[in-house]
């Protein structure tokens, strides 16, 4: 396999490297090549055909630039202005980079020091940081000069001091959040000492935030020590650097205002062009910014379908109509198709299970329904939604707006995450009741209380008071039923709404939503990876494989009889309360990553009962025993039942 | 579990603290008490399965007994040495008996390091290996764990949960320990792959004579690998008692609710509390045994005193409940027939 190749199979693929990412960035590249232009020319300076930058000639003082054998004219003392600028820019670049390059070392030690000690030692050595940043930081760099004395390696210390507080402070902050993690624990388990620990497994991780701050401060260091020189405490004379050029041209701005412009022309340039450059570093480094979150998703999944299915006959029972939808991510050139396909019905009252494992497009499914699905990356490209007699699919914003937490409502996972943690649960729910009803305020709040009540919370006006995080997980996600349930939703997706619940609490808030459930006629359709919940709650289970229903068909019938081998086997694999001695058949293999699908059944690869014809062709979901209409449908060519029905026949 | 084996970890009167102590103007901080009160053998060649749910101290626990947290009271001793002394003194010595594996697969694995240089790592400064040494250890984890030694050069990011997780036991290995403590490992992993992990597990366990504690919330895992199961609730032992005991006959309320309380696959059986199931505030935690609020064969006294752990009807069986009036029989219902 060739290099190439072998790369092909990492899963970055697909994503354009740091290198194209920031000449992508039209800013940062610009910055990038003036920056380049200038720093050449200065590394260079020895080597042009410059005129000695120091030497006085009286008699050639003051000439505009463009004059002949100066190209940028001379200053008060006949010295060649454009060998000064680049013997300047030369010393002005050497400084900044020193500084920078002192500071973040300094700084950053004490910033993993501190971070990852923390206690005692962090506290002495950020209040220690503190108190210099309480100084402003230009008085603070006059009186390091005013001890040391001016001069250009004084300039250079007192501003590298000066900026040691923004990259401690940076870096601790960093090192706090790794120092707690678990990789460092695991470290210290395999022996590493504190030293070790911090050199070669926090560091490498600190890293880039130390690149990306001293490419963010390079450009203030410099201006800084422009700005010492200025005032005569840098570099003196005769040296030349672009601070003091700017100083001594200062006297004759109006008489000759070339000798100060054109140094401060060169200074904008290096700043403007290092902080640009900057900027795209941050960019590309960050990982939050790579995660894409400046893209900021609309607010409905794009929708751009090459097949609708035709409209389901009318049926008065049912809520919730999903036929051929598809939902594919396009990262990159890759196209992930994380739904392929999905066919379901659900009548009011009734509770379907979408069972899966993570990465086969159960939750996708769920959140397409409604549009929720983040736009970039995601898009729907396939199926008709039919809800309460129209496509959701092809309705507008206003109507699937007026759906959300209305006749459709949602309920996820991490109630936490969901709840707003500024905002009371009352308010909240106050809220999510006055976005659908034209109620008043004093109204919903009573409304509110009674959704508390419903959901069984004792005391529901004193909880309405509080916020989510005063309240335990099982009364936050019984918070998240209320407002879901709080416009008479006809259709709730409840997605591992009991996952991050403690077994007890679960129980407690299974049968809280088979309650609900009854009493109100909702359609529920719930996502989980767990047999046990789906048998407790659901009418009828679909599995989910590769983005696709492999199965589906009444609970008890289906966990009775599996017919298709990947549900027989992942019923299997998992162990059963009561049942220790059983053995677990561990399914071997992994999914197939969407974006790359094989021929045929998904399942194929994993499958003990794959033959030739599984492997190619498209497998249909099909009914299990022909002209019987109990709703079992399986998508497999061999399926288990087969055989194992034909000997009672018989 | 033969009544003969011996403990390799001994337990005693275990007790963490977080917060506590006084302010500047002396008033004292509020403090919680994560751990209280524990006291168990950890025998050798035995899985020892703890289980509870959030805040009921089990990762606590395993922090204590690897060294990486020292306790406020009370002792741990492995194999006659005290563990919290040698964690301060000689942590390697300790890190060569003791292993841990972290329930997160991927956040234990430094991001920026191959496969290679973490598995290395406990070689180099536990085991001192040389890089040959090194060579054939490395191929031969790789081959417990049932990975492709050509992954040894890729980094985290590149795995699935459960081949990082395999990747996390195969650390645990690599420093040749003989306790591991594994914290909740299978809770992350979905569930196809939990069973490979589980099953890996069991291998490693006969092949290498490994002693095992097992943290999980979840029962069925619990019951599927244990030999004998502790169960804690808000930072103390509940029941203590050997695999079948526990579940044909949970003697503590607790016990029951939990064993009530789980989802079976193919069945409706699960019954709930009817009252809102909370946790004592930790801050303020309630006076005697802090499950009387939610017990339904609470009495007066056990508002009053908190319950030790005791014997059962047949003593020195090692079934032991902190309940004063604990339950008997099998559990009614459906979770029994569930077992029938």
């Amino acid at each position: 396999m060739s290099a190439r190749a072998a790369r092909r199979d990492r899963p970055d693929q697909g994503r354009p490297s740091p290198w194209a990412l920031l000449l992508n960035n039209r800013l940062a590249a610009a910055g990038l090549v003036i920056l380049s232009a200038v720093v050449l020319l200065a590394l260079a300076a020895p080597l042009l055909p410059l005129q000695p930058p120091d030497v006085t000639e009286p008699a050639e003082r003051l000439k505009r630039p463009l004059a002949e054998g100066h190209l940028l004219g001379t200053d008060d003392l006949g010295r060649d202005l454009l060998s000064r600028l680049l013997w300047g820019t030369r010393v002005s670049l050497a400084v900044g980079l020193s500084a920078t390059l002192i500071a973040a070392f300094f700084g950053s030690l004490i910033g993993l020091v501190a971070g990852y000690a923390g206690g005692r030692t962090d506290s002495l050595l950020m209040r220690g940081i503190d108190l210099v940043m309480a100084f402003p930081y230009i008085l603070l760099a006059l009186a390091i000069v005013a001890v040391l004395g001016p001069g250009l390696l004084n300039a250079l210390y007192a501003i590298a001091v000066v900026n040691i507080p923004f990259f401690a402070r940076n870096i601790r902050g960093v090192t706090l959040g790794l120092a707690r993690r678990e990789f460092v624990d695991a470290a210290r388990l395999s022996g590493k000492s504190h030293l070790l620990i911090v050199v070669t497994e926090i560091l490498p991780n600190v890293l880039p935030v130390i690149v990306i701050t001293m490419s963010t401060t390079l450009g203030w260091m410099i201006l800084e020590t422009a700005g010492l020189s200025f005032l005569g405490l840098g570099a003196q004379p005769p040296q030349a650097d672009l601070g003091s050029m700017l100083g001594e041209g200062r006297k004759l701005l109006f008489t000759a205002p070339h000798v100060s412009v054109i140094p401060g022309l060169m200074i904008f340039l290096v700043v403007m062009s290092i902080n640009l450059l900057g900027d795209g570093i941050r960019d590309v480094l960050d990982p939050r910014l790579k995660s894409g979150a400046l893209a900021r998703p609309s607010a409905r999944t794009e929708v751009r379908r090459e097949r609708v299915p035709p409209e389901p006959e009318a049926d008065p029972g049912r809520v919730v109509s999903v036929a051929g939808l598809e939902t594919q991510f396009r990262i990159g050139r890759e196209v992930y198709r994380a739904v392929g396909g999905v066919d379901f019905r659900l009548a009011s009252g009734e509770c379907l299970g979408l069972v899966g494992e993570s990465g086969s497009g159960k939750s996708v499914t769920a959140l397409s329904l409604a549009g929720l699905v983040p736009s970039p990356p995601g898009r729907i490209v396939g199926g008709r939604v039919d809800f309460e007699g129209r496509d959701l699919l092809a309705a507008s914003d206003a109507e699937i707006r007026s759906l959300r937490g209305g006749k459709l409502a949602h309920v996820f996972q991490d109630p936490l995450a969901t709840l707003h943690p500024l905002f009371t649960v009352g308010d909240q729910l106050v809220e999510a009741i006055r976005a659908h009803q034209p109620l008043s305020r004093a109204e919903a709040r009573e409304r509110a209380h009674a959704l508390l009540g419903q959901v069984r919370i004792p005391n529901p006006a004193a909880r309405a008071e509080a916020y989510p995080h005063e309240l335990s997980g099982g009364m936050r996600q019984r918070v998240s039923i209320a407002m879901a349930l709080a416009n008479d939703a006809s259709l709730l997706i409840a997605d591992e709404p009991t996952t991050a619940l403690d077994v007890t609490v679960q129980a407690q808030v299974l049968k809280l939503l088979d309650g609900l459930r009854a009493e109100r006629d909702t359609a529920v359709l719930f996502i989980t990876h767990d047999f046990g919940v789906v048998s407790e709650l659901c009418d009828r289970i679909a599995v989910m494989y590769a983005g696709r229903i492999v199965e589906t068909g009444e609970t008890q019938a289906v966990m009775a009889a599996p017919a298709h081998p990947y549900t027989r086997m992942l019923i299997d694999c998992v162990p059963v309360l009561g049942q220790p001695g059983r053995r677990l058949d561990a399914i071997p293999g992994l999914p197939p990553p969407v974006n790359r699908l094989p021929e045929g059944c998904a399942f194929a690869e994993r499958c003990p009962r794959a033959q030739d014809d599984c492997r190619a062709g498209e497998v249909p979901l099909e009914p299990l025993a022909a002209g019987v209409a109990d709703g079992r449908a399986v998508r497999c060519l061999h399926p288990i039942v087969e055989d194992e029905k034909k000997e009672p026949a018989e | 579990m033969s009544a003969a084996a011996e403990p390799i970890i001994e337990v005693r009167d275990l007790e963490r603290r977080f917060g506590g102590g006084r302010d500047l103007l002396g008033r004292p901080k509020p403090a919680v008490h994560a751990v209280q009160g524990l006291s168990f053998d950890l025998l050798k060649g035995e899985t020892l399965g703890i289980v509870g749910e959030s805040g009921c101290g089990k990762s606590t626990l395993a922090r204590l007994l690897v060294g990486l947290d020292r306790p406020s009271a009370g002792t741990i001793r492995l194999e006659g040495r005290d563990v919290t002394a040698l964690a301060g003194r000689d942590p390697r010595a300790l890190a060569r008996v003791v292993q841990y594996v972290f329930q997160d697969p991927v956040s234990s694995l430094n991001p920026r390091k191959t496969i290679r240089a973490i598995l290395e790592a406990p070689m180099v400064h536990l085991l001192g290996l040389d890089q040959a040494a090194r060579r054939q250890r490395l191929d031969e984890l790789m081959d417990a764990v049932r990975l492709r030694s050509e992954f040894l050069e890729r980094y985290p990011h590149e795995f699935s949960g459960g081949q990082a997780q395999r990747i996390g036991i195969a650390r645990a290995l690599a420093a040749d320990a003989r306790v591991i403590v594994l914290d909740e490992p299978v809770s992350a992993l979905d569930v196809s792959v939990q069973a490979q992990v589980l099953n890996l597990l069991d291998d490693l366990k006969q092949r290498f004579g490994l002693t095992y504690l097992f943290i999980s919330h979840d029962l069925s895992v619990i019951e599927s690998v244990s030999d004998r199961i502790a169960v804690l609730y808000f930072g103390r032992l509940a029941e203590f008692a050997g695999r079948e005991a526990l579940f044909a006959e949970p003697r503590h309320p607790y016990t029951r609710l939990l064993l009530g309380s789980a989802p079976v696959p193919g069945r409706r059986s699960v019954s709930a509390e009817e009252e809102l199931a909370e946790l004592p505030d930790p801050l303020n935690p309630p006076p005697g045994c802090a499950f009387a609020p939610r017990c339904p064969r609470a009495q007066e006294d056990c508002r009053q005193r908190v319950p030790q752990p005791q014997d059962g009807a047949v003593p020195g069986s090692g079934h032991q409940a902190a309940c004063l009036h604990p339950a008997s029989g099998p559990l009614a219902g459906a979770e029994a027939a569930a077992r029938a």
